[in-house]
């Protein structure tokens, strides 16, 4: 496999991107785990018990868990880590400690400064360990989806060892984990082995003798390794097949190659603080007059889905897909015609007889200057608007974007969790991802609602009104498609597993 | 002191090197130089044809986007990636825009930004350079360690502030390919300069009275003329592919204009598909340079009476 | 002598301390620090990652304090790679784009010398032309391009060689010729010019007159001049080469040192940057060194002046 580029660290409780994600599946195991279809399954916990008020877990671990050098895995190395992600004085600093804060206390120990609250008892931190094989975990909310955060990354345990080395995880002799796989090799920037870990309670479903990640940063250099024989694994999530390659692909390769739909939103922003976007009627005609179907179709030829809401069909409502119970396409519909007309309503709202400049601000990388380029044709030939392209570097761009400092700019979502909160709630007024200046009481107070319930059904409904309030009747942002993670596995490689979150889990795979 | 005889100088040397080769005092003809060099390089098949050609990419620069029947941005999205037909000369790119309108349009932004950082680099490079040469000592010595400061200053650090500071335009791309470009230049001059200053010719013209700005114009310089062209032919495709670096990060032209260098860059990962998308330009590329090469060997070859068979 | 070299290494030392100054506040004036990301960490986090690396306290604090390590030729700790010293980032990466780099320097230098020599010896004959040809494609064709093309025929199609990897001794060969086509095409298109001009010369024909083989006139007197101005330039391309061209390591999945700079940058990595430009410049200043220690072994009145207006 192809992981493109070095992993920065291979500690769970710093890790923070998809390389690094990639390679700790393989080395750790959380409580649970998710199985093809992304169901929680038993991991290190065997069974649970829920609280009928849904902020209380008990998880009973097993007892044959083991790690790498043979120590048992306890309740306590849990307790321990996800601690340790807390400690207000872990440096560096956890980066995703925000994972654990659905836990009692959780916030208020992790931060320290500024903070009134503070809580420097590590002891009132809702997670304790009962026994070596029992682990209580209070949360500050009813969370329905907080078994799934459990096979989250940063929720991994962590060897205890850890306390003696704070150095621990950047070399490959000192890493100790209690997952299927453990780590042999690592040459830093060049490869990384991982074989089987004797240890592992459930072994004899460990097929694979050895996972080789290599790092090559080229996406054609990527594709020829693969065709080549060298990788058996191509694509999404830490490599990348190229854009104009995947229709030829689709014919010669295509018992290999996969289009997985992913929970992951592109769509463009615009800044509501600044013209002419402080208009809604402006912003709505500039989202009508795109037909996403030819976007995706001739541009992102992905296979990806046209989107017309900010959550993505593979994230869960109550019962199925929320975009199944909350259709997008009841929250508007592109229409040139409409485009037209919105945008004279809102010349006139302004006041003004022709749109001052428009910029369209994106980030370098892979097929952003395409899709912003056809866009922009779009948007010339439906509105009979020029729109002007600024490509930035990455940082200096996402400095600008942070800072209002645009007009409409490209943005990209994925989901933390499989709900539809993940995408909601970034863009309340006091959100830190809040990039767009969107400031709406109404739909804060709904998002408040949401999170303080615990029934599925009332949740839904508030976050589809808020979703109606962003979109519907704001368009605060211009969603465009949802993605889709193209990738190949060698047609001897049976079960590899691509989640609802684009992550891949090899750890069962074999060969046929 | 050195101050102002390195600052008068920049002037005359201008004027030297364009209009009055110096080639003429070695030859110590009375002709006018610059009919005489005319004269010979005219005789040069081989340079003419080179002319010939760059005045041929001018002019389809200039009219080519006209002739097309389709301009170079709108896209046509039924019509991607298509080979070379009788509607679309050239193709169409993955947007389905015309290849032989963009190409033409990018010839303006390459050739432009391709010459104007090689004139620079050029003037640059052979003033400071000629200075470290000609001069020695303490002043080569401060001289030649700015400029390796200069040199060893990450280049990315200095684009992105570019960008953050400066619009994109053309003009931003050509300051950005000269804050360094002329240092090679400057070096490789450095290197000639000291090794000509030693020799009887020069001694004995110093001894005669000739002074150091009219020393170093007049007959260093005329004399270093063949390294010096080669560092120009290098220099013009790699500013081109440099544009191409440049514009990716977002300081240079923006889309939906293209350069040479950016269509190269676009079509990398699906050459093998649609080579015509990656030949066009890397063709016109190569023949532009070489008919860059045999027009500055002609150049040189005419200056240097000495070869005259 | 002593005070020659000791004055040298003054001024190294000097021209280090400047680069690192410049460099330091060039990479503080543009936007963006290591935390950027596209999630957004809490700011409270952030706040702490911040002072955990020494970035909340003033610029110039921060300098002085980079400057005091320096000293003690301390390059820290990256800011990205967790628990990763710049200096083990740096020795784990230069081996590669090292052995690669000598490689085409090597080849280099001999075909380009090779190549213009013959194109002087026949010039304007078809040989020339050739040559000539041969060379500007080498520095028409981008290496980006080379690089793909190699890959494409040579490794996917032909399958002569790996695609990528710097394995065993064959995975040279790609990289090398994408490394070396430039340079070759520069020294060809050198050292014809040169040469050109140096076979006019009196002394070249005085020694032809005296009835001395062509073999002995182009090695002993003409090459020896001519090779001057391909010495200037071997200086910054050996540093250039050997420290990692990004494009050729890129294509061909090499972990060099050249991509780690590059990513750097874009990281925001500011110990990486610092370490790997500061190390870049101790090569490039060496090797311009020697170009001027060489010169005065080309052409003793070069090496003669120079030092003893140095030493003056």
């Amino acid at each position: 496999m192809n992981l493109t580029s070095e992993p920065p660290t291979l500690d769970p409780a710093l890790a923070q991107d998809s390389v690094s994600f990639t390679v700790l599946t393989g080395l750790y195991e959380g409580l649970t785990r998710k199985d093809a279809d992304g169901k929680v399954i038993p991991g290190m916990a065997e069974s649970w018990d829920v609280s009928d008020d849904m902020k209380t877990y008990t998880f009973h671990l097993r007892k044959d868990a083991k790690w790498s050098n043979g120590d048992p895995v306890t309740a306590h190395d849990f307790e321990y880590a996800w601690k340790r992600v807390l400690d207000p004085d872990m440096n560096p600093a956890s980066p995703y400690a925000y994972q654990l804060y659905y836990i009692k206390n959780a916030q208020n120990y992790n931060i320290k400064q500024d903070n009134p609250n503070h809580i420097s008892d590590p002891n009132q931190v809702g997670v304790k360990a009962t026994d070596d094989d029992t682990l209580v975990v209070n949360l500050e909310n009813p969370t329905p989806y907080f078994l799934s955060v459990t096979s989250f990354w940063t929720l991994f345990p962590v060897h205890q060892s850890a306390k003696s080395n704070s150095a621990w995880a950047a070399e490959a002799n000192t890493i100790v984990s209690n997952g299927p796989f453990k780590i042999t090799t690592w040459k830093h920037g060049n490869e990384i082995d991982l074989v089987p870990n004797e240890n592992y309670y459930a072994k004899d479903e460990v097929k694979l003798q050895k996972v080789h990640f290599v790092m090559v940063k080229n996406s054609a250099t990527e594709l020829k390794m693969y065709q080549t024989g060298q990788l058996n694994y191509s694509g999404f999530p830490t490599g990348e097949i190229p854009i104009e390659q995947i229709a030829k692909l689709q014919q010669t390769n295509k018992d290999e190659l996969r289009i997985k739909p992913i929970a992951s939103t592109y769509y463009y922003n615009f800044n509501t603080t600044k013209e002419p976007f402080d208009n809604a009627n402006i912003r709505k005609a500039f989202a009508l007059a795109v037909d996403r179907q030819q976007l995706v179709d001739k541009v992102t030829k992905g296979g990806q889905e046209p989107a017309l809401g900010a959550v993505p069909p593979s994230i869960m409502g109550e019962k199925q897909s929320f975009r199944e119970e909350y259709p997008d396409t009841d929250l508007f519909k592109p229409d040139v015609a409409e485009a037209k007309q919105l945008l004279a309503q809102g010349l006139k709202e302004k006041g003004w007889t022709q749109l001052p400049p428009v910029t369209l601000t994106i980030n370098e990388g892979t097929g952003h200057k395409q899709i912003a380029e056809a866009l922009a044709d779009m948007w010339r030939k439906n509105l009979g608007v020029d729109v002007k392209i600024e490509t930035q570097e990455w940082k200096v761009f996402l400095k600008n974007r942070q800072s209002l400092n645009y007009q409409i700019a490209r943005s990209g979502w994925s989901a933390d969790y499989n709900d539809p909160m993940t995408f909601i709630d970034m863009f309340t007024s006091t959100s830190g991802n809040n990039d767009i200046g969107f400031k709406n009481a109404q739909y804060d107070e709904l998002v408040k609602k949401a999170l303080a319930s615990g029934d599925q059904h009332e949740r839904m409904q508030l976050l589809s009104q808020a979703e109606n309030i962003l979109i519907k009747d704001n368009m605060a942002i211009l969603p465009l498609y949802y993605y889709t993670g193209v990738h190949m596995v060698n047609k001897n490689l049976q079960n590899i597993v691509m989640d609802y979150q684009g992550m891949v889990d090899y750890t069962r795979s074999y060969v046929k | 002191m050195k101050d102002t005889r390195a600052n008068g100088l920049t002037k005359e040397m201008f004027r030297k090197l364009s209009f009055r080769p110096p080639a003429e005092t070695l030859a110590g003809e009375s002709v006018p130089v610059w009919r005489d060099v005319l004269r010979r390089l005219a005789s040069s098949k081989l340079a003419m044809s080179g002319v010939v050609f760059l005045v041929l990419l001018a002019i389809m620069a200039i009219v080519g986007p006209l002739v097309s029947p389709h301009d170079y941005y709108t896209n046509n999205l039924d019509h991607t990636n298509e080979p070379p037909s009788s509607e679309y000369w050239f193709g169409t790119d993955s947007l389905g825009r015309d290849l032989f309108s963009r190409i033409w349009m990018g010839a303006r932004i390459s050739l432009t930004v391709g010459l104007a950082a090689a004139m620079i680099d050029l003037v640059i490079g052979i003033v400071y350079g000629g200075i470290m040469g000609y001069v020695g000592g303490r002043t080569d010595e401060a001289m030649n360690k700015i400029s390796e400061i200069l040199y060893s200053i990450p280049y990315l650090l200095v684009v992105i502030l570019l960008l953050v500071v400066l619009e994109p335009s053309m003009w931003t791309i050509i300051l950005a390919l000269s804050v360094t470009g002329w240092i090679n230049m400057s070096w490789i001059v450095r290197g000639q300069i000291m090794q000509l200053k030693n020799q009887e010719y020069v001694l004995a013209a110093r001894s005669m009275g000739a002074g150091g700005a009219r020393m170093l114009f007049k007959h260093l310089i005329p004399n270093t003329l063949g390294p010096i062209i080669v560092t120009l032919t290098l220099t013009v495709p790699s500013a081109i592919f440099s544009e191409a670096f440049l514009s990716f990060l977002g300081l240079g032209v923006q889309s939906p204009a293209a350069s040479w260098g950016t269509m190269i860059n676009d079509s990398l990962t699906s050459f093998t598909l649609y080579p015509w998308q990656m030949a066009f330009p890397a063709v016109l590329i190569s023949l532009t340079m070489l008919a860059f090469n045999v027009f500055g060997d002609g150049l040189r070859d005419a200056f240097d009476p000495k070869l005259k068979k | 002598m002593v005070r020659y070299w000791g004055g040298k290494l003054g001024s190294v030392l000097l021209s280090l301390f400047l680069l690192a100054t410049a460099t330091f506040f060039l990479m503080k004036a543009i936007p963006g620090d290591p935390f950027t990301a596209e999630k957004a960490v809490p700011p409270e986090i952030k706040a702490k990652l911040m002072s955990f690396y020494g970035l909340d306290k003033p610029v110039w604090e921060q300098y002085l304090i980079y400057l005091k390590k320096l000293v003690h030729l301390d390059l820290g700790m990256s800011m990205k790679s967790q628990y990763r010293t710049v200096s083990s980032i740096i020795s784990d990466s230069f081996g590669f784009s090292f052995r690669l780099g000598i490689f085409a320097i090597v080849v280099s230098v001999i075909v380009g010398v090779g190549l213009g020599i013959v194109s002087a010896m026949h010039h304007r004959k078809l040989i020339d032309g050739t040559a000539m040809v041969l060379a500007v494609l080498g520095v028409s064709v981008p290496n980006f391009v080379l690089a793909s093309l190699l890959q494409y025929v040579f490794g996917e199609e032909l399958n002569w060689f790996n695609v990528a990897g710097l394995n065993g001794p064959l995975d040279y060969v790609l990289p090398v010729i994408a490394l070396s086509s430039l340079p070759i095409a520069y020294i060809a298109r050198l050292t014809r010019s040169t040469m050109l001009e140096v076979l006019t010369a009196e002394y070249i024909k005085t020694a032809k007159a005296k009835g001395l083989p062509n073999r002995v006139i182009i090695l002993k007197h003409a090459l020896r001049n001519a090779v001057l101005p391909v010495l200037t330039y071997l200086g910054p391309m050996t540093a250039n080469i050997v420290t990692g061209s990004v494009i050729v390591e890129e294509i061909f999945g090499i972990p060099g040192l050249g991509q780690y700079f590059v990513d750097s940058v874009s990281n925001r990595d500011y110990t990486l940057i610092m370490g790997i430009t500061l190390f870049y410049a101790v090569i490039l200043m060496v090797a311009r060194l020697l170009t001027d220690i060489a010169y005065g072994f080309v052409d003793p009145r070069i090496g003669f002046r120079s030092r003893k207006e140095v030493s003056r």
